[in-house]
C-alpha cells in the first residue's frame, strides 16, 4: 500500500486504523489483541471493521487481563509473530507494568542480545473528557524513563497513519501513547506521505523569538497559542517531539539555539516529568544560548478532577501558554 | 548429552534409567560446586541452588523434544543443564564473563539460550507464565506443534499473573504444560500460611485445565507424568498443569539462615532424596553398578571441573560495551 497521490482527508481514529489494517495485510505475523478491540469495535473505535475484515485469530478479544496479554504479547513477539497489543488507557497498563519493564524492556539485555521483543503497544493517553483520575493520566512521561523502550507520541494525522509501520519495522518493543481527545481531530493525509521515522522530533511551526516544545494532545494547543501570538508580534517555533525515548537532543538544541528562549508543554505532572527531562538537556546543551530560564506548562499536581471547570484548571490551556510565553519575552526587557 | 534422553525410544531401558540418574547427579555436583563458589567470592548476587527438587527437572524435559520451549524462574540452572545448556557457559554467567550464556548481564537468575529454546531465567515471581502462554500462541498461529513447558514454584500460585495465565491458556486453547514446583515455600512463607485453599491442582482445573499431582521426589513418576501431560498438549487439547510436590534441602538462597522451618522436617524429606531413592531402586533393579555410578560420578565432576576452568579462564566484557543490547543493532550476534 503506497502512499497516495493526492491529500485525503479523514480522522485520527480512521488514520490509526488504515495503519492496522496496513500492516495485517502486509504481514502475516501481525495480529492486534487487547480488550474489547474485536466485537465491540475498539473502546475508541480504532479497530471497528477490522474482525470482520480478519477474523478473530488476528483480532483477538482478550480477558481483562493486562499482566497476561501484555506479557503473552512478549512472548509472542519472542516466538516470531508480529503483535500489536492494545491497553484501553495508560491507567490500566500500570496492571501490565511488570511484564513492560521487568521483561519487554530488560529481556533484550539481561540475554546479552539473543532475545529482541518485536512488539507493540498501543494505549490511550491524556485527560479533557471527563472521565476522572483513573482514566486521565498522562504517564507517558514515566514510559519514557525506561531505557529498553521507544515511546511514541504521534500528534497529527501523518504520525497516526504513518508511525505504526516504523513501529512495526522495529526488532524492540514500541510503544505508542494516543491521545484521547485526538480520535475525533480531522485533518489532511498529506499528499505523497508514508512511513515516517521515529526517532527525530520535527519542528511544526518554524519561528524566532521562542521555542515552543510539546508533543501529543498539548501539541495542538501549542500551535493555537502560538497563532495568537504571531499578531502581537512574537514569532514563536514549535517543536513536535514526537518521540520521547530516544529523545531527540539535537532538534531541540538546535532550535532553543536560534530562539534563545524555550517554553515545554507537557500534560504530565511537572515533577520528574518529561518536560524536566527536556529543560535539563537544554540546560546542559544550550546554557549559554539561553536569554531567559527555560519555562514549563504542566498539568497541576493534582488527580485529574472529573468536573469540567476543574479538568480545565488542571490541564494546560491556550490562555496559559500565551501568557507564560509573553512572560518569557518580557523578562528579557 | 542432556538430550540423550530425548532418543531414549531407541535406547535399552537401563541406559535411559541410568541416564536420569545421571542428569540428576550432574545437577548436584554442579550446585554443590555453585555453592562452594559462592562462598569464595566468585559467584555473587542471588543464588537459588535446586538441591533436592533434581528429579523434577530431569523427569519433566523427558518429555520435550529439542523445538519445544522452556521457560523457567530464577532457581534454574538444573532446567538450563538439562536443557542443554553447557555447563561451562552457565558457570561462566554466574562469574559475570562475557564467555556466559547471557554474556554476563543476566546472572545465576537470567539464563538465555536462544539455541536451546530457553526463554529464561526469569526473577519475578509468576513473570514467566504470560511469555510462555505468548510464546504457545505464536506456535498456535503459525500452526507448529511445539510445546511451551512453563516452571514456577508454587508461591506464583499466589500472584495474579498465575489466574490469568490459566484462564488465558484454558481459554484459548495454548499448547502449554505448566509445571508448578511445589516446595512448600515461597521464600520463607509456607503454603499453608499463604493460600486459603493449599490444593493447587484445583486451582488449575477451576479453569478446566487437566491437572495431576505428582510425586517430585521420584523421578519416574515425574517423567511419566510429564511425558502424558505433554502428549495431551501435543494433541491440541489445551494445556496441562502438574503439581510436582518437592522439596529444596538448602535455603531459598544463600542469605537465608531458614527460621521459618524446622530442622526436622528438612531431615525427613531428606530420607527421600530423589538421588538415593532412584539409585537405590536402580542397585535393587540390578541395573546400576557400583562401577556405573563411579562412572557417573567420575564423568559429573570431570564436567564441573571444566565449567569452573572455563569459566575461570573467562574474560570481563569491555566497558565501552555497557550499553549494548539495550536496543537491538547490527553488531548483535
Amino acid at each position: 500500500m503506497n502512499a497516495s497521490a493526492k491529500t485525503a482527508r479523514m480522522t485520527y481514529r480512521e488514520a490509526m486504523r488504515q495503519a492496522i489494517r496496513e500492516a495485517l495485510q502486509r504481514d502475516p505475523r501481525v495480529f492486534l489483541m487487547g480488550e474489547d478491540v474485536g466485537r465491540y469495535g475498539g473502546c475508541y473505535a480504532v479497530s471497528k471493521g477490522l474482525l470482520e475484515e480478519f477474523g478473530p485469530e488476528r483480532i483477538r478479544d482478550t480477558p481483562l487481563s493486562e499482566s497476561a496479554f501484555v506479557g503473552a504479547g512478549i512472548g509472542a513477539a519472542m516466538g516470531g509473530m508480529r503483535p500489536i497489543v492494545e491497553i484501553m488507557t495508560v491507567n490500566f497498563s500500570l496492571l501490565a507494568l511488570d511484564q513492560i519493564m521487568n521483561n519487554a524492556a530488560t529481556i533484550l539485555h539481561m540475554s546479552g542480545g539473543q532475545f529482541n521483543i518485536p512488539l507493540v503497544i498501543r494505549m490511550a493517553t491524556g485527560a479533557g473528557r471527563q472521565v476522572g483520575a483513573q482514566h486521565s493520566h498522562s504517564l507517558e512521561g514515566w514510559y519514557a524513563h525506561i531505557p529498553g523502550l521507544k515511546i511514541l507520541a504521534p500528534a497529527v494525522i501523518e504520525d497516526a497513519r504513518w508511525m505504526l509501520w516504523t513501529a512495526l519495522e522495529d526488532p524492540d518493543p514500541v510503544l505508542i501513547f494516543e491521545h484521547q481527545t485526538l480520535y475525533n481531530m480531522e485533518g489532511e493525509l498529506p499528499a505523497g506521505s508514508g512511513p515516517v521515522d521515529i526517532e527525530k522530533a520535527i519542528v511544526r511551526r518554524p519561528g524566532t523569538d521562542v521555542s515552543l516544545i510539546s508533543y501529543g494532545g498539548s501539541l495542538h494547543k501549542v500551535v493555537q497559542a502560538a497563532e495568537q501570538l504571531a499578531p502581537m508580534g512574537i514569532n514563536a517555533e514549535v517543536v513536535d517531539l514526537r518521540v520521547l525515548r530516544p529523545l531527540d537532543n539535537a532538534t531541540i538544541i538546535e532550535s532553543v539555539t536560534r530562539t534563545h528562549r524555550a517554553l515545554i508543554v507537557d500534560e504530565g505532572w511537572r515533577s520528574g516529568s518529561i518536560s524536566a527531562e527536556v529543560s535539563a538537556r537544554i540546560m546542559e546543551g544550550a546554557f549559554y544560548e539561553l536569554d531567559v530560564p527555560v519555562g514549563r506548562v504542566c498539568t497541576a499536581e493534582v488527580p485529574i478532577p472529573y468536573a469540567k471547570h476543574l479538568e480545565d484548571a488542571a490541564l494546560p490551556q491556550v490562555p496559559v501558554i500565551v501568557e507564560t510565553v509573553r512572560a518569557l519575552m518580557g523578562s528579557n526587557g | 548429552m542432556a538430550l540423550q534422553t530425548l532418543s531414549q525410544k531407541s535406547q535399552p531401558r537401563a541406559e535411559h534409567d541410568l541416564g536420569l540418574l545421571r542428569d540428576m547427579i550432574r545437577i548436584r555436583r554442579f550446585e554443590e560446586k555453585c555453592a562452594e563458589l559462592y562462598s569464595a567470592s566468585k559467584i555473587r548476587g542471588f543464588l537459588h541452588l535446586y538441591i533436592g527438587e533434581e528429579a523434577v527437572a530431569v523427569g519433566a524435559m523427558g518429555a520435550l523434544g529439542p523445538d519445544d520451549n522452556l521457560v523457567a524462574t530464577y532457581r534454574e540452572h538444573g532446567h538450563a543443564l538439562i536443557r542443554g545448556v553447557p555447563a561451562t557457559s552457565i558457570l561462566a554467567e554466574m562469574y559475570g564473563k562475557q564467555e556466559g550464556c547471557s554474556r554476563g548481564r543476566g546472572g545465576s537468575m537470567h539464563i538465555f539460550d536462544a539455541a536451546h529454546r530457553f526463554y529464561g531465567g526469569n526473577a519475578i515471581v509468576g513473570g514467566g507464565l504470560p511469555i510462555a502462554v505468548g510464546l504457545a500462541l505464536a506456535d498456535k498461529l503459525q500452526g507448529r506443534s511445539q510445546v511451551t513447558a512453563c516452571f514456577f514454584g508454587e508461591g506464583a500460585v499466589a500472584e495474579g499473573e498465575f489466574h490469568e495465565c490459566m484462564n488465558l491458556a484454558a481459554l484459548w486453547k495454548l499448547p502449554v504444560l505448566f509445571c508448578c514446583e511445589n516446595n512448600l515455600y515461597a521464600m520463607g512463607t509456607a503454603l499453608k500460611r499463604s493460600e486459603s485453599e493449599t490444593d493447587l491442582c484445583l486451582k488449575a482445573s477451576s479453569y478446566e485445565i487437566p491437572a495431576w499431582p505428582v510425586d517430585g521426589m521420584d523421578v519416574t513418576a515425574c517423567e511419566e507424568a510429564a511425558k502424558r501431560a505433554a502428549l495431551a498438549v501435543r494433541a491440541g487439547d489445551g494445556p496441562c498443569f502438574l503439581e510436582f510436590r518437592t522439596y529444596r534441602f538448602r535455603a531459598h538462597s544463600m542469605f537465608d539462615p531458614q527460621l521459618y522451618r524446622e530442622k526436622q522436617e528438612i531431615e525427613e524429606w531428606k530420607k527421600r532424596d530423589p538421588i538415593e531413592l532412584y539409585q537405590n531402586r536402580l542397585r535393587e533393579q540390578g541395573t546400576l553398578s557400583d562401577a556405573d555410578l563411579k562412572g557417573i560420578e567420575d564423568e559429573s565432576a570431570a564436567e564441573v571441573a571444566k565449567a569452573v576452568e572455563f569459566a575461570e579462564a573467562g574474560t570481563w566484557e569491555p566497558i565501552e560495551d555497557l550499553t549494548r543490547f539495550v536496543y537491538s543493532d547490527k553488531t548483535n550476534p
